[in-house]
């Protein structure tokens, strides 16, 4: 399967995006060639701002920005942009409801080498916690492609959580995203998968070997974390009676505890959440944290069965 | 400025004063101190100064003001009631429940406030991006934003006054109400802010020193910023903080305590026997 980072969707399709609207402009904090901007700089310089290592003043910039009708994407790393900016972006951003879009990489433990410093594990907490901000998480290149675009059309502050490393595509050219809207990516009758980012890919792998030992797994794509689809994680628990979560970050405020909030008050049945186990990352290679910190489909496979057994 | 227009501003001035203290006194708390000191600063910006359409506050071409100390919300508000922007009668709805003069500015629900503050050193950082769009736009807007003292401890002011600096936004023009006290004591008890002039030079910027209540004195700074090129401008405005009410001037506990009825009556029978 090819694989792509979803950080060189993201700089390819501003580019496109770039070319068919006047009023996109975009912002880094010194990060150009590592968030994939730089593609944009290198083809709009005039409509390019680097701010410096200065990544609130960067958030404040791109609001000043889409206050006089411009549509802002701000990037930087994760860590950084929601981090450092938090409060500029709950203040100026979302209080404010304003149209900046902050398209933060290298989220995650598979930022690799760089070590837990420049993982961000708490980003989807931070942003799914402010009112009026969407945060979708893109499962592959295809994904994120549409939703940048996406993103440009919505109006309204918008996160858009990219990773650094090579991930699977998974979806082919006709695949079709929706923002608040899940997509069933395998039909299943015995447990429900609700993966996000590159955890859909392990969840789709991990489908298949449940296969072979005779239970079938529905594997849903989370990729807006908010507003969250309530109907598809609904639909598909009370059709599979269980459920398993999997996400690159902090199992506390992250995809599993937005899944788990929707089954406590609409369909209350087992359920596991898989994700960092409420640590920091560490040097090394993407794969070979995915596996210290259980982010394979061994794991989810291992999980599934766990929670089967239990219920049998 | 001639001696006539000198009496309307200075009355309107007065007017407005007595507005911040009939507005935070009605709403029994609020933030009279910084309110003050800047009155003459903001009179003479909304009636000299900014180009506007008070019935039409999204017009395109306008002058854009930011209060980055967004804690004077009630000279704020006075102002733009006193230009139309919305009924006087809002004043006295202040900090009350589904008012549309929140605490602090909110520009989801007041009609003339550009940007929503309250949280000190974001308006300064975001007149930065309103001013990249209009070089941007080819506009010839200009982008006005009032800074306070404390304000200027953020990182994030001279994170933007750098690139301010940088992207040579010469249609900016910043005012530091520099009144010299913020919550918990002066500046220089807290946390000096000097050498001021000097270090707005230092970051690029053209400085013009001032009083900060003598209007002619506004009115030619904002003038001289006009004709500046190439670099953004910052008028330090040396004020007295709750200016015009005895008791409160230089007076660090009326930062952000609203008058008694007594102490209402008492600065508005000042403010009124000046008025003349
Ligand atoms: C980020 C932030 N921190 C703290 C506060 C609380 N606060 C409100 S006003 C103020 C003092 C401001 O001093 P200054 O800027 O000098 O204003 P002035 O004295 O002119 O009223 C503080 C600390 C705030 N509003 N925002």
């Amino acid at each position: 399967m090819e694989k792509i980072a979803t950080r060189d969707a993201y700089g390819n399709v501003l580019v496109e995006l770039g070319r068919e609207h006047n009023d996109l402009v975009v912002l880094d904090a010194d990060l150009a060639k590592s968030t994939k901007t730089i593609k944009f700089k290198k083809e709009f310089p005039e409509r390019f701002f680097d701010m410096g290592i200065s990544e609130q003043n960067m958030i404040g910039t791109a609001c000043g920005l889409a206050l006089s009708g411009k549509i802002p994407f701000a990037s930087s790393f994760a860590v950084f942009a929601t981090g450092r900016a938090f409060e500029l972006i709950r203040n100026s951003v979302c209080y404010s409801k304003l149209n900046v879009k902050i398209a933060a990489s290298h989220a995650g433990v598979t930022v690799g080498e760089d070590g837990g410093s420049h993982q961000a594990v708490e980003d989807i907490a931070l942003m799914r916690s402010l009112p009026n901000m969407t945060v979708i998480v893109p499962a592959d290149a295809v994904e994120a492609e549409q939703a940048v675009k996406l993103a440009y059309e919505y109006c309204g502050p918008t996160y858009i959580r990219l990773g650094r490393a090579k991930v699977p595509v998974i979806h082919g050219e006709d695949y079709k995203f929706e923002i608040g809207k899940a997509h069933v990516e395998k039909e299943g009758k015995d447990v429900s998968i609700i993966a996000t980012g590159l955890m859909v890919a392990q969840a789709l792998e991990a489908a298949e070997e449940l296969q072979k030992v005779g239970i079938d797994a529905e594997v849903i794509n989370m990729s807006t974390i908010k507003p969250i689809d309530v109907n598809t994680i609904v639909e598909s628990a009370k059709k599979t009676g269980a459920v398993v979560t999997a996400e690159e970050h902090n199992v506390i405020n992250g995809l599993g505890s937005a899944v788990a909030e929707v089954l406590v008050e609409h369909c209350p049945v087992p359920m596991r959440r898989i994700g960092i186990k409420d640590a920091f990352g560490q040097s090394g290679k993407p794969d070979e944290l995915l596996e210290i910190y259980g982010l394979t489909a061994g794991d989810i496979v291992k999980e599934v069965k766990e929670l089967r057994g239990r219920l049998l | 400025m001639d001696s006539v227009q000198k009496r309307e501003l200075q009355l309107q001035a007065n007017q407005i004063r007595q507005d911040i203290i009939k507005m935070t006194g009605q709403a029994g708390s609020g933030h009279p101190g910084g309110s003050l000191s800047g009155v003459e600063i903001l009179t003479v910006l909304y009636n000299n100064v900014l180009k506007m359409r008070p019935n039409q506050p999204d017009w395109p071409d306008r002058d854009r003001f930011i209060l980055s100390k967004g804690h004077a919300a009630p000279l704020l508000y006075a102002v733009l009631a006193s230009k139309g922007y919305f009924p006087r009668e809002e004043l006295w709805r202040l900090r009350k429940l589904g008012s549309m003069l929140q605490g602090h500015p909110d520009l989801k629900t007041t009609p003339g406030v550009e940007m929503s503050t309250g949280s000190l050193g974001q308006g300064f950082s975001v007149s930065i991006g309103m001013a990249l769009a209009g070089k941007l736009d080819k506009k010839d807007y200009r982008v006005y934003v009032m800074l306070g003292d404390g304000e200027s401890q953020e990182g994030i002011v001279w994170e933007a006054a750098m690139a301010a600096a940088h992207y040579k936004l010469d249609n900016i023009c910043a005012v530091l109400d520099y009144n010299g006290f913020q919550i918990d004591g002066t500046n220089s008890e807290v946390m000096s802010v000097e050498p001021v002039a000097d270090k707005w030079r230092a970051f690029g910027w053209h400085v013009i020193e001032i009083d900060g209540h003598d209007l002619e004195a506004i009115a030619a700074a904002f003038q001289e910023a006009q004709t500046i090129k190439g670099k953004p401008t910052m008028i330090v405005a040396r004020t007295i903080k709750g200016k015009g009410v005895s008791f409160m001037e230089n007076e660090v506990d009326w930062h952000g305590k609203a008058t008694n009825p007594t102490e209402t009556e008492k600065a508005l029978a000042e403010l009124q026997k000046i008025r003349g």
